[in-house]
Protein backbone atom coordinates (compact mmCIF):
# COMPACT_ATOMS: atom_id res chain seq x y z
CA UNK A 1 0.00 0.00 0.00
CA UNK A 2 1.45 3.42 -0.87
CA UNK A 3 2.51 5.74 1.90
CA UNK A 4 1.41 9.37 1.86
CA UNK A 5 3.05 12.16 3.83
CA UNK A 6 0.93 15.05 5.03
CA UNK A 7 2.77 18.18 6.13
CA UNK A 8 0.78 20.58 8.24
CA UNK A 9 0.98 24.36 8.10
CA UNK A 10 3.32 24.39 11.11
CA UNK A 11 5.63 21.78 9.59
CA UNK A 12 4.32 18.74 11.46
CA UNK A 13 4.83 15.70 9.26
CA UNK A 14 2.73 12.59 9.30
CA UNK A 15 3.27 9.58 7.07
CA UNK A 16 0.38 7.17 6.83
CA UNK A 17 -0.59 4.07 4.87
CA UNK A 18 -3.00 4.94 2.12
CA UNK A 19 -6.08 2.84 1.69
CA UNK A 20 -6.43 1.05 -1.64
CA UNK A 21 -9.15 2.36 -3.95
CA UNK A 22 -9.64 5.38 -1.75
CA UNK A 23 -8.72 9.02 -2.16
CA UNK A 24 -6.12 11.21 -0.50
CA UNK A 25 -8.98 12.86 1.43
CA UNK A 26 -10.29 9.52 2.71
CA UNK A 27 -6.78 8.47 3.67
CA UNK A 28 -6.37 11.69 5.65
CA UNK A 29 -9.73 11.31 7.39
CA UNK A 30 -9.17 7.66 8.24
CA UNK A 31 -5.81 8.48 9.77
CA UNK A 32 -7.07 11.54 11.66
CA UNK A 33 -4.84 13.92 9.74
CA UNK A 34 -5.91 17.39 10.90
CA UNK A 35 -6.61 20.24 8.49
CA UNK A 36 -8.93 18.38 6.13
CA UNK A 37 -12.61 18.78 6.81
CA UNK A 38 -14.31 17.31 3.75
CA UNK A 39 -17.66 18.80 4.66
CA UNK A 40 -19.46 17.33 1.65
CA UNK A 41 -18.06 13.85 2.20
CA UNK A 42 -16.01 13.64 -0.96
CA UNK A 43 -18.49 14.53 -3.68
CA UNK A 44 -16.49 17.50 -4.97
CA UNK A 45 -19.21 19.82 -3.70
CA UNK A 46 -17.26 21.99 -1.28
CA UNK A 47 -13.64 22.99 -0.97
CA UNK A 48 -12.83 21.92 2.56
CA UNK A 49 -10.33 19.22 1.61
CA UNK A 50 -8.04 21.71 -0.15
CA UNK A 51 -4.36 20.69 -0.15
CA UNK A 52 -1.13 21.68 -1.88
CA UNK A 53 0.58 18.88 -3.79
CA UNK A 54 4.36 18.84 -3.52
CA UNK A 55 5.50 20.22 -6.90
CA UNK A 56 7.47 17.05 -7.64
CA UNK A 57 4.23 15.07 -7.56
CA UNK A 58 2.10 17.31 -9.74
CA UNK A 59 2.53 15.20 -12.84
CA UNK A 60 1.56 11.94 -11.15
CA UNK A 61 -1.46 13.37 -9.34
CA UNK A 62 -2.85 14.58 -12.65
CA UNK A 63 -4.93 17.54 -13.72
CA UNK A 64 -7.84 19.21 -11.99
CA UNK A 65 -11.21 18.42 -13.53
CA UNK A 66 -13.47 21.29 -14.60
CA UNK A 67 -15.72 20.68 -11.60
CA UNK A 68 -12.77 20.67 -9.23
CA UNK A 69 -11.53 23.91 -10.78
CA UNK A 70 -14.95 25.45 -10.11
CA UNK A 71 -14.96 24.22 -6.53
CA UNK A 72 -11.50 25.67 -5.90
CA UNK A 73 -13.15 29.08 -6.26
CA UNK A 74 -14.52 28.38 -2.77
CA UNK A 75 -11.06 27.77 -1.33
CA UNK A 76 -8.70 30.38 0.03
CA UNK A 77 -5.14 31.02 -1.17
CA UNK A 78 -5.41 28.84 -4.25
CA UNK A 79 -2.02 28.14 -5.81
CA UNK A 80 -0.80 26.34 -8.90
CA UNK A 81 -0.40 23.15 -6.88
CA UNK A 82 -3.80 23.40 -5.19
CA UNK A 83 -6.02 20.33 -5.40
CA UNK A 84 -9.09 18.99 -3.67
CA UNK A 85 -7.82 15.85 -1.96
CA UNK A 86 -11.12 14.02 -2.54
CA UNK A 87 -10.32 14.13 -6.25
CA UNK A 88 -6.94 12.40 -6.07
CA UNK A 89 -7.33 8.63 -6.28
CA UNK A 90 -4.72 6.59 -4.47
CA UNK A 91 -2.69 4.19 -6.61
CA UNK A 92 0.66 2.44 -6.31
CA UNK A 93 2.02 5.17 -8.58
CA UNK A 94 1.63 7.59 -5.69
CA UNK A 95 3.99 5.72 -3.33
CA UNK A 96 5.69 8.42 -1.27
CA UNK A 97 3.29 11.25 -2.23
CA UNK A 98 3.81 14.46 -0.25
CA UNK A 99 1.01 16.98 0.23
CA UNK A 100 0.69 20.06 2.44
CA UNK A 101 -2.47 21.07 4.28
CA UNK A 102 -3.40 24.77 4.53
CA UNK A 103 -3.53 26.60 7.85
CA UNK A 104 -7.28 26.53 7.73
CA UNK A 105 -10.02 25.09 5.54
CA UNK A 106 -12.76 27.61 5.37
CA UNK B 1 -42.23 40.45 9.22
CA UNK B 2 -42.24 41.19 12.90
CA UNK B 3 -43.77 39.61 15.97
CA UNK B 4 -46.49 37.72 14.19
CA UNK B 5 -47.08 34.86 16.55
CA UNK B 6 -48.03 31.76 14.63
CA UNK B 7 -49.53 29.00 16.75
CA UNK B 8 -49.14 25.49 15.49
CA UNK B 9 -48.78 21.88 16.57
CA UNK B 10 -45.25 21.33 15.34
CA UNK B 11 -42.35 23.39 14.10
CA UNK B 12 -39.67 21.61 12.13
CA UNK B 13 -36.29 23.33 12.04
CA UNK B 14 -34.58 22.37 8.80
CA UNK B 15 -36.14 21.61 5.42
CA UNK B 16 -33.69 18.92 4.35
CA UNK B 17 -34.92 15.47 3.35
CA UNK B 18 -35.41 14.36 6.94
CA UNK B 19 -37.28 17.52 7.94
CA UNK B 20 -39.50 17.13 4.90
CA UNK B 21 -40.27 13.49 5.67
CA UNK B 22 -41.11 14.49 9.24
CA UNK B 23 -43.96 16.55 7.74
CA UNK B 24 -45.27 13.32 6.21
CA UNK B 25 -45.05 11.20 9.35
CA UNK B 26 -46.57 13.92 11.53
CA UNK B 27 -49.18 14.63 8.87
CA UNK B 28 -50.41 11.03 8.94
CA UNK B 29 -51.14 11.63 12.62
CA UNK B 30 -52.99 14.89 11.85
CA UNK B 31 -50.21 17.09 13.19
CA UNK B 32 -49.82 20.34 11.23
CA UNK B 33 -46.31 21.57 10.62
CA UNK B 34 -44.49 24.79 9.96
CA UNK B 35 -41.04 24.27 8.48
CA UNK B 36 -38.19 26.76 8.90
CA UNK B 37 -34.95 26.89 6.95
CA UNK B 38 -32.07 29.31 6.55
CA UNK B 39 -31.79 28.58 2.82
CA UNK B 40 -34.09 30.10 0.24
CA UNK B 41 -35.31 26.69 -0.90
CA UNK B 42 -36.22 23.32 0.63
CA UNK B 43 -33.83 20.38 0.32
CA UNK B 44 -31.04 21.29 2.73
CA UNK B 45 -27.68 19.82 1.76
CA UNK B 46 -29.32 17.85 -1.06
CA UNK B 47 -30.39 21.09 -2.71
CA UNK B 48 -27.46 23.27 -1.73
CA UNK B 49 -24.43 21.00 -1.87
CA UNK B 50 -25.30 18.29 -4.35
CA UNK B 51 -28.51 18.90 -6.33
CA UNK B 52 -27.11 17.08 -9.35
CA UNK B 53 -25.06 14.46 -7.57
CA UNK B 54 -26.36 10.91 -7.45
CA UNK B 55 -27.43 9.22 -4.21
CA UNK B 56 -27.37 5.42 -4.34
CA UNK B 57 -28.76 4.37 -0.96
CA UNK B 58 -32.33 5.57 -0.94
CA UNK B 59 -34.51 2.45 -0.71
CA UNK B 60 -36.26 1.62 -3.99
CA UNK B 61 -34.23 4.20 -5.93
CA UNK B 62 -31.09 2.61 -7.39
CA UNK B 63 -30.02 6.17 -8.10
CA UNK B 64 -31.62 9.54 -7.44
CA UNK B 65 -30.18 13.07 -7.47
CA UNK B 66 -30.34 15.38 -4.47
CA UNK B 67 -32.77 17.66 -6.29
CA UNK B 68 -34.99 14.84 -7.45
CA UNK B 69 -35.18 13.42 -3.94
CA UNK B 70 -36.18 16.86 -2.68
CA UNK B 71 -38.78 17.29 -5.41
CA UNK B 72 -40.30 13.88 -4.69
CA UNK B 73 -40.47 14.52 -0.96
CA UNK B 74 -42.17 17.86 -1.63
CA UNK B 75 -44.71 16.00 -3.76
CA UNK B 76 -45.19 13.35 -1.08
CA UNK B 77 -45.90 15.89 1.70
CA UNK B 78 -48.08 18.15 -0.42
CA UNK B 79 -51.37 16.67 0.95
CA UNK B 80 -50.40 17.95 4.39
CA UNK B 81 -49.91 21.56 3.21
CA UNK B 82 -46.92 22.37 5.39
CA UNK B 83 -46.12 26.05 5.70
CA UNK B 84 -42.59 26.96 4.78
CA UNK B 85 -40.68 29.90 6.19
CA UNK B 86 -37.50 30.15 4.17
CA UNK B 87 -34.51 32.48 4.56
CA UNK B 88 -35.08 32.29 8.30
CA UNK B 89 -32.40 31.48 10.81
CA UNK B 90 -33.86 30.27 14.08
CA UNK B 91 -32.25 32.36 16.79
CA UNK B 92 -33.93 31.23 19.96
CA UNK B 93 -36.01 28.37 21.24
CA UNK B 94 -37.61 28.75 24.64
CA UNK B 95 -40.04 26.71 26.68
CA UNK B 96 -43.07 28.56 28.04
CA UNK B 97 -44.42 27.96 31.55
CA UNK B 98 -47.34 26.13 29.89
CA UNK B 99 -44.93 23.65 28.32
CA UNK B 100 -45.08 24.82 24.74
CA UNK B 101 -42.18 26.34 22.81
CA UNK B 102 -41.56 29.79 21.36
CA UNK B 103 -39.25 30.05 18.37
CA UNK B 104 -37.91 33.32 17.03
CA UNK B 105 -35.97 33.89 13.84
CA UNK B 106 -33.46 36.51 12.72
CA UNK B 107 -36.18 38.02 10.55
CA UNK B 108 -38.45 38.62 13.55
CA UNK B 109 -40.77 35.69 12.92
CA UNK B 110 -42.28 34.24 16.11
CA UNK B 111 -43.90 30.83 16.29
CA UNK B 112 -45.41 28.93 19.17
CA UNK B 113 -45.55 25.16 18.93
CA UNK B 114 -46.45 22.20 21.09
CA UNK B 115 -43.51 20.21 19.80
CA UNK B 116 -40.30 21.17 18.03
CA UNK B 117 -38.41 18.89 15.69
CA UNK B 118 -34.80 19.82 15.09
CA UNK B 119 -33.78 18.40 11.71
CA UNK B 120 -30.91 20.80 11.26
CA UNK B 121 -28.43 18.44 9.61
CA UNK B 122 -24.93 19.88 9.89
CA UNK B 123 -26.28 23.17 11.23
CA UNK B 124 -27.07 26.42 9.46
CA UNK B 125 -25.68 27.25 6.06
CA UNK B 126 -23.80 30.49 6.48
CA UNK B 127 -21.56 32.53 4.19
CA UNK B 128 -17.92 31.48 4.25
CA UNK B 129 -15.62 34.10 5.71
CA UNK B 130 -12.24 34.17 3.99
CA UNK B 131 -9.45 33.92 6.59
CA UNK B 132 -7.84 37.23 5.68
CA UNK B 133 -6.01 38.64 8.72
CA UNK B 134 -8.03 41.35 10.50
CA UNK B 135 -11.21 40.84 8.44
CA UNK B 136 -13.35 40.73 11.60
CA UNK B 137 -12.56 44.39 12.29
CA UNK B 138 -14.33 45.44 9.10
CA UNK B 139 -17.38 43.18 9.24
CA UNK B 140 -20.65 45.09 9.26
CA UNK B 141 -18.99 48.41 8.36
CA UNK B 142 -16.92 47.70 5.27
CA UNK B 143 -17.08 43.95 4.76
CA UNK B 144 -20.43 42.27 4.07
CA UNK B 145 -21.17 38.64 3.24
CA UNK B 146 -24.69 39.34 2.04
CA UNK B 147 -26.61 42.29 0.69
CA UNK B 148 -29.82 42.95 2.58
CA UNK B 149 -30.62 46.49 1.45
CA UNK B 150 -29.04 47.67 -1.78
CA UNK B 151 -29.50 51.32 -0.88
CA UNK B 152 -26.81 50.99 1.80
CA UNK B 153 -24.30 50.52 -0.98
CA UNK B 154 -25.10 53.67 -2.89
CA UNK B 155 -22.04 55.78 -3.77
CA UNK B 156 -19.67 53.26 -2.29
CA UNK B 157 -16.45 52.09 -3.88
CA UNK B 158 -17.15 48.37 -3.90
CA UNK B 159 -14.86 45.39 -4.37
CA UNK B 160 -16.72 42.15 -5.10
CA UNK B 161 -14.72 38.95 -4.57
CA UNK B 162 -15.61 35.64 -6.23
CA UNK B 163 -16.75 34.06 -9.47
CA UNK B 164 -20.10 32.47 -8.77
CA UNK B 165 -23.66 33.66 -9.21
CA UNK B 166 -23.72 35.71 -6.00
CA UNK B 167 -20.59 37.63 -6.99
CA UNK B 168 -21.78 38.29 -10.53
CA UNK B 169 -25.38 39.07 -9.58
CA UNK B 170 -24.33 41.65 -7.02
CA UNK B 171 -21.89 43.26 -9.43
CA UNK B 172 -24.73 43.69 -11.89
CA UNK B 173 -27.28 44.81 -9.31
CA UNK B 174 -25.06 47.23 -7.45
CA UNK B 175 -23.27 48.68 -10.48
CA UNK B 176 -25.91 51.39 -11.15
CA UNK B 177 -25.79 52.52 -7.48
CA UNK B 178 -22.12 52.25 -6.69
CA UNK B 179 -19.57 55.00 -7.11
CA UNK B 180 -17.24 52.38 -8.49
CA UNK B 181 -17.39 48.62 -8.65
CA UNK B 182 -14.55 46.16 -9.14
CA UNK B 183 -14.75 42.39 -9.42
CA UNK B 184 -11.76 40.32 -8.40
CA UNK B 185 -11.55 36.60 -9.03
CA UNK B 186 -8.71 34.11 -9.03
CA UNK B 187 -9.17 33.11 -12.68
CA UNK B 188 -10.74 34.42 -15.86
CA UNK B 189 -13.49 31.80 -15.79
CA UNK B 190 -16.73 31.87 -13.85
CA UNK B 191 -19.17 29.36 -12.40
CA UNK B 192 -21.92 31.95 -12.70
CA UNK B 193 -24.68 31.86 -15.31
CA UNK B 194 -23.17 32.63 -18.76
CA UNK B 195 -25.69 35.42 -19.26
CA UNK B 196 -24.46 37.22 -16.11
CA UNK B 197 -20.85 36.77 -17.16
CA UNK B 198 -21.65 38.27 -20.56
CA UNK B 199 -23.36 41.26 -18.94
CA UNK B 200 -20.42 41.77 -16.59
CA UNK B 201 -17.96 41.67 -19.50
CA UNK B 202 -20.06 44.21 -21.39
CA UNK B 203 -19.92 46.59 -18.42
CA UNK B 204 -16.15 46.14 -18.22
CA UNK B 205 -15.87 46.77 -21.95
CA UNK B 206 -17.82 49.99 -21.45
CA UNK B 207 -15.62 51.08 -18.53
CA UNK B 208 -18.66 50.92 -16.25
CA UNK B 209 -16.94 48.46 -13.95
CA UNK B 210 -13.57 46.77 -13.56
CA UNK B 211 -12.52 43.16 -13.50
CA UNK B 212 -9.17 42.03 -12.22
CA UNK B 213 -7.51 38.69 -11.64
CA UNK B 214 -6.17 38.07 -8.17
CA UNK B 215 -6.66 36.82 -4.64
CA UNK B 216 -6.98 39.05 -1.58
CA UNK B 217 -4.01 38.96 0.78
CA UNK B 218 -4.33 41.95 3.11
CA UNK B 219 -6.83 44.59 4.16
CA UNK B 220 -5.86 48.15 5.00
CA UNK B 221 -7.89 50.81 6.79
CA UNK B 222 -8.71 52.04 10.26
CA UNK B 223 -11.60 52.05 12.73
CA UNK B 224 -13.46 49.46 10.71
CA UNK B 225 -13.27 51.60 7.56
CA UNK B 226 -11.61 49.82 4.68
CA UNK B 227 -9.36 51.95 2.50
CA UNK B 228 -7.65 49.48 0.22
CA UNK B 229 -6.79 45.82 -0.16
CA UNK B 230 -3.62 44.13 -1.28
CA UNK B 231 -4.15 41.35 -3.77
CA UNK B 232 -1.88 38.86 -5.45
CA UNK B 233 -1.77 37.59 -8.99
CA UNK B 234 0.82 35.81 -11.10
CA UNK B 235 2.87 39.00 -11.64
CA UNK B 236 2.97 39.95 -7.97
CA UNK B 237 1.19 42.05 -5.36
CA UNK B 238 -0.95 45.08 -6.14
CA UNK B 239 -3.38 47.37 -4.30
CA UNK B 240 -7.03 48.12 -5.01
CA UNK B 241 -8.66 51.15 -3.41
CA UNK B 242 -12.13 50.45 -2.04
CA UNK B 243 -14.28 51.28 0.98
CA UNK B 244 -16.47 48.19 0.79
CA UNK B 245 -15.71 44.54 0.17
CA UNK B 246 -18.24 41.81 -0.59
CA UNK B 247 -16.61 38.36 -0.48
CA UNK B 248 -18.70 35.53 -1.99
CA UNK B 249 -17.04 32.20 -1.28
CA UNK B 250 -20.16 30.07 -1.00
CA UNK B 251 -21.76 28.67 2.11
CA UNK B 252 -20.58 26.48 4.92
CA UNK B 253 -22.42 24.69 7.69
CA UNK B 254 -22.12 26.05 11.21
CA UNK B 255 -23.92 24.91 14.31
CA UNK B 256 -25.06 28.51 14.83
CA UNK B 257 -27.50 29.65 17.54
CA UNK B 258 -28.62 26.07 18.25
CA UNK B 259 -25.71 25.81 20.69
CA UNK B 260 -27.45 28.35 22.96
CA UNK B 261 -30.83 26.68 23.26
CA UNK B 262 -30.01 24.89 26.50
CA UNK B 263 -29.98 21.42 24.98
CA UNK B 264 -27.42 18.83 25.95
CA UNK B 265 -24.81 18.62 23.22
CA UNK B 266 -22.17 16.04 22.54
CA UNK B 267 -19.49 17.21 20.10
CA UNK B 268 -21.96 19.56 18.41
CA UNK B 269 -24.56 16.81 18.08
CA UNK B 270 -27.77 16.43 20.05
CA UNK B 271 -28.03 13.19 22.02
CA UNK B 272 -31.43 11.51 21.77
CA UNK B 273 -32.99 8.25 22.88
CA UNK B 274 -33.69 5.68 20.19
CA UNK B 275 -37.32 5.13 21.09
CA UNK B 276 -38.64 8.65 20.71
CA UNK B 277 -35.68 10.58 19.33
CA UNK B 278 -36.33 13.13 22.01
CA UNK B 279 -33.67 15.52 23.34
CA UNK B 280 -32.93 16.34 26.98
CA UNK B 281 -36.03 18.58 26.84
CA UNK B 282 -39.32 16.64 26.47
CA UNK B 283 -41.21 17.99 23.48
CA UNK B 284 -38.04 18.85 21.57
CA UNK B 285 -36.95 16.14 19.16
CA UNK B 286 -33.82 15.84 17.05
CA UNK B 287 -33.70 13.72 13.90
CA UNK B 288 -31.28 13.24 11.02
CA UNK B 289 -27.60 14.20 10.93
CA UNK B 290 -27.87 16.58 13.88
CA UNK B 291 -28.57 13.86 16.45
CA UNK B 292 -26.40 11.19 18.02
CA UNK B 293 -27.04 7.89 19.76
CA UNK B 294 -25.15 4.60 20.03
CA UNK B 295 -24.77 3.19 16.54
CA UNK B 296 -25.89 6.37 14.76
CA UNK B 297 -25.31 6.43 11.01
CA UNK B 298 -25.58 9.75 9.21
CA UNK B 299 -27.74 8.42 6.42
CA UNK B 300 -30.88 9.93 4.95
CA UNK B 301 -32.66 6.61 5.40
CA UNK B 302 -31.82 6.57 9.13
CA UNK B 303 -33.35 10.04 9.39
CA UNK B 304 -36.56 8.78 7.74
CA UNK B 305 -36.86 6.03 10.35
CA UNK B 306 -36.18 8.51 13.13
CA UNK B 307 -38.95 10.78 11.79
CA UNK B 308 -41.48 7.94 11.97
CA UNK B 309 -40.69 7.10 15.58
CA UNK B 310 -40.48 10.74 16.62
CA UNK B 311 -43.99 11.30 15.24
CA UNK B 312 -45.44 8.65 17.55
CA UNK B 313 -44.20 10.44 20.66
CA UNK B 314 -45.10 13.86 19.26
CA UNK B 315 -48.68 12.62 18.88
CA UNK B 316 -48.77 11.41 22.50
CA UNK B 317 -47.57 14.81 23.71
CA UNK B 318 -49.98 16.81 21.57
CA UNK B 319 -52.97 14.52 22.21
CA UNK B 320 -52.34 12.99 25.64
CA UNK B 321 -55.93 11.72 25.91
CA UNK B 322 -56.18 10.11 22.51
CA UNK B 323 -55.26 6.58 21.67
CA UNK B 324 -52.76 6.19 18.87
CA UNK B 325 -53.82 3.55 16.42
CA UNK B 326 -51.10 2.03 14.28
CA UNK B 327 -52.20 1.90 10.65
CA UNK B 328 -50.76 1.10 7.24
CA UNK B 329 -51.13 3.54 4.36
CA UNK B 330 -51.80 0.55 2.09
CA UNK B 331 -54.94 -0.54 3.90
CA UNK B 332 -56.17 2.33 6.06
CA UNK B 333 -58.94 4.32 4.41
CA UNK B 334 -58.53 7.10 6.96
CA UNK B 335 -54.81 7.52 6.13
CA UNK B 336 -55.60 7.37 2.44
CA UNK B 337 -58.17 10.11 2.90
CA UNK B 338 -55.50 12.32 4.48
CA UNK B 339 -53.22 11.58 1.57
CA UNK B 340 -55.95 12.54 -0.88
CA UNK B 341 -56.11 9.05 -2.42
CA UNK B 342 -59.20 8.75 -4.58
Amino acid sequence: MPKITFIEFDGTERTVDAVANSTVMETARRNDVPGIEAECGGSCACATCHIYVDPRWLEKTGERSAMEEDMLDFAFDVRENSRLSCQIKVSDELEGLIVRTPEKQF
Amino acid sequence: MSNIAIKTDAVIIGAGPVGLFAVFELGLLDIRCHVLDILDKPGGQCAELYPEKPIYDIPAYPVISGQELTDRLMEQIEPFSPEFHLNQMVESLQETPEGSFVITTDDGLVLEAKVVVIAAGGGSFMPKKPPIPGIDDYEGTSVFYAVKRMEEFRDRNILVVGGGDSALDWCLNLQPLAKKITLIHRRDAFRAAPDSVQKMRALVENNDMEFTLGQIKELHGKDGRLEKVTAQRADGLFDIECDTMLPFFGLTMKLGPLANWGLNLNENLIPVDTEKFQTSTPGIFAIGDINTYPGKLKLILSGFHEAALMAQQAFRLIHPDEKLLFQYTTSSSSLQKKLGVK
